[in-house]
């Protein structure tokens, strides 16, 4: 029941958002809306509760493993909301608020469902509603990132669709009776269809996966997180990518379960080699902080594809990762934001010596970019050495040198940009600008306190989180 | 039955080469909705029965495919006063072929897949993947955002197709789901065309082009 009230709770929220009166009172509706998902969600994690076999929706482990990390990053972007929609009081927030709010409730459905039509209604849902969210400042450049992101994000949720058939039809095809819960399809196992398994799973893992952003079907995520607010880009990359990553692992095991495994790590692997080299070069080229981090965020998708291909361990660091990014990147895109707000652009071109204009903005993002580029001792390092570790531990030293070097690179790409950013003395432009913008604490406390909790993450990872993340390997590994 | 099966899914692949001939909007769109007439039909001549369940979902599809979508985007076309001409990218003939030579790799390529006894000797896997692919050359070779949604949604008849081969032991959960996410999706994507009408005064995606590397 609890289960239920994750996805019945932000969507009542949302109701009442969209016909709340007042513009000035709406945004307190995230953070109340917030806390109480937050709340709900380690009630859960605490006491996880007994998964009926055949549910359509329940928190299991895996839920458990990657919902709450959700829940917090919400937590804390939507106490940003807040002052961030105080900033823009001149634009009306009723869609906003509105819309992010459907967005928790869709993401607790995603990272729920244990039906193969479900999940894929759940992450259709959570597609068409973050439209709104991107073209929120209405720029013409805004409404350009906004139609790539539903031309790009509406093929790869069609072929997910698609692929989703097509593993239905392996099932009845192998003599199942059609059944579609992920627990049926494993149940199966390698009575389903093995052309029909291969054909689904091309399918869904670039259906899925341009939802994720990887490489070469990220094309639509530069525009989208540079164009749309920081928030909507804290949340985007760290929450929506996580429900599609959830989406790969619950098909991956059920690929294994038919006993094609091996073939899906291989193509996991390449694809995340692929992510990471293509976010890598892109790094050293852009001129514009916002989209860096749209890079970044596909770099770190391909080092989730990376650990999802490397076993029960690799398993485990990437669900780690999960975490380590979800934190650090939301950090980096609110403070992101603000310099974006104080410069009034983006580029690197315009925004420079942001350390003189936004210092604590600017301490934040340096820190962030640090913590983000797999620097001790955040959260992100010692995922990232974990999925490392599970590399050479399974004999993938060919990829594990590629995966070095392309951290490598994007560090250099990152500091590149940051410190182009931060250093040097600010323009005319921005410095008449940054008058209109200051760094409350309404605005500089979210993004410390995620970099916060990377750190702890990464310093003291509690037992509880490494108990959960085992438990969701367990069920994504079942023993045969 | 299988006959008239194969006759409607034979019409719905020649649309989609009117599709790809297509020089005006307004043909494009009426070889679109005329597709997802005939796509409604379908349910209704396999050889299974109807129930209320299947002429549910033949009259949604009806209903939404071939009045409701093209109705919106007619609306849209003339709220936008867009010229009609079309300005491929890649040439008619050029898509023509590309579009016979796709009908065609359908075919073999559904001869690799095996399928239950009963869908044997159907076309729905060669239409299905025809579709697909005439959607993605008309999403790549044409500039109109019009007429990139037309390809969006010859793709989605295409997986509405494949989709018919598990009408029968699908919960109506998921077709519903479908045909509610369709009809949201383009409504959102009509506002969005609303959109990029007034902020660019065209509906050219050829310049949308200030994002780049």
């Amino acid at each position: 029941m609890t289960s239920l009230l994750l996805i019945i709770v932000p969507l009542v929220g949302a109701a009442l958002a969209a016909v709340w009166p007042s513009n000035c009172t709406r945004p307190w509706l995230l953070p109340a809306v917030g806390f109480v998902h937050l709340v709900l969600v380690a009630r859960l994690f605490v006491n996880p509760p007994i998964v009926s076999p055949d549910a359509w929706l329940a928190f299991d482990p895996l839920a458990r493993a990657m919902l709450p990390a959700v829940s917090l990053l919400f937590m804390v972007c939507s106490a940003y909301g807040v002052s961030y929609l105080k900033l823009r009081s001149e634009r009306p927030n009723r869609v906003f608020v509105a819309v992010l709010l459907t967005v928790l409730g869709l993401l607790s459905a995603g990272h729920q469902a244990r039906h193969l039509g479900l999940l894929w209604i759940a992450t259709e849902a959570v597609t068409l509603a973050c439209v709104p969210l991107l073209h929120f400042n209405g720029t013409p450049r805004a409404f350009e990132a906004t139609w790539k992101y539903l031309l790009v994000g509406g093929t790869g949720i069609a072929l997910s669709l698609l692929g989703s058939f097509c593993l239905g039809y392996a099932s009845l095809h192998g003599g199942g009776r059609g059944d579609l819960t992920l627990v049926a399809l494993m149940s199966q196992g390698p009575g389903l269809s093995r052309p029909w398994v291969l054909t689904a799973w091309v399918l869904l893992l670039v259906g899925y996966g341009t939802k994720m952003g990887l490489a070469p079907m990220h094309t639509w995520k530069p525009d989208a997180y540079g164009e749309s607010p920081g928030i909507v880009g804290a949340i985007l990359a760290g929450s929506v990518t996580t429900v599609a990553f959830a989406a790969i692992l619950r098909v991956r095991a059920v690929i294994g379960a038919a006993g094609e495994g091996a073939m899906a790590d291989r193509t996991l692997l390449a694809i995340g080699l692929f992510s990471m080299l293509v976010a890598a070069l892109f790094l050293l080229g852009t001129p514009d902080f916002k989209r860096m981090l749209a890079y970044s965020s596909v770099e770190h998708m391909g080092i989730l594809s990376i650990g999802a291909a490397l076993g029960k361990t690799g398993m485990i660091a990437a669900l780690f990762h999960v975490w380590s990014n979800s934190l650090t990147k939301g950090s980096l895109f609110l403070s992101a934001g603000n310099i974006r707000r104080a410069a009034g652009s983006s580029s690197i071109e315009s925004a420079r010596g942001m350390s003189i204009l936004t210092p604590r903005s600017a301490a934040l993002f340096v820190t962030g970019m640090f913590a983000v580029t797999a620097c001790p001792p955040f959260g992100p390092f010692f995922s990232v050495l974990q999925v490392l570790r599970a590399a050479l531990a399974s004999h993938h030293g060919i990829a594990a040198a590629i995966f070095l070097g392309c951290l490598l690179l994007a560090f250099l790409g990152m500091t590149r940009v940051v410190f182009a950013v931060v250093d040097g003395r600010p323009r005319q432009a921005a410095i008449a600008n940054s008058k209109r913008f200051v760094e409350t604490a309404g605005v500089v406390a979210p993004p410390l306190v995620l970099l916060g909790l990377s750190l702890w993450l990464g310093l003291f990872t509690p037992p509880a989180l490494r108990e959960a993340w085992t438990a969701a390997v367990a069920q994504l590994f079942p023993p045969s | 039955m299988s006959g008239t099966l194969n006759l409607l899914i034979g019409l719905a692949m020649g649309l989609n080469l009117i599709a790809l001939g297509s020089g005006r909007l307004p043909s494009l769109i009426r070889a679109m909705s005329l597709q997802g007439v005939v796509l409604g039909l379908l349910p209704l001549v396999m050889e299974h029965g109807i129930d209320w369940r299947i002429g549910l979902v033949a009259i949604a599809t009806i209903v939404g495919k071939g009045v409701i979508i093209p109705y919106l985007l007619r609306r849209a076309m003339r709220a936008a006063s867009i010229e009609s001409e079309i300005e491929p990218i890649i040439g008619y003939v050029p898509s023509l072929l590309l579009g016979a030579g796709s009908a065609i790799a359908a075919v073999a390529l559904a001869k690799t897949l095996p399928l239950l006894p009963e869908h044997n000797g159907s076309l729905l896997v060669p239409g299905s993947i025809a579709s697909i692919l005439t959607g993605f050359i008309l999403l790549i070779g044409r500039v109109k955002a019009i007429s990139q949604v037309c390809g969006y949604l010859i793709l989605e008849n295409g997986i509405y197709l494949f989709g018919l081969l598990l009408i029968h032991s699908m919960p109506l959960l998921v077709e519903a789901g479908l045909l509610l996410d369709l009809t949201v999706g383009v409504f959102v994507i009509g506002i969005i065309v609303d959109r990029i009408q007034r902020a660019f005064d065209s509906l050219d995606t050829r310049k949308l082009t200030a994002l780049r590397e």
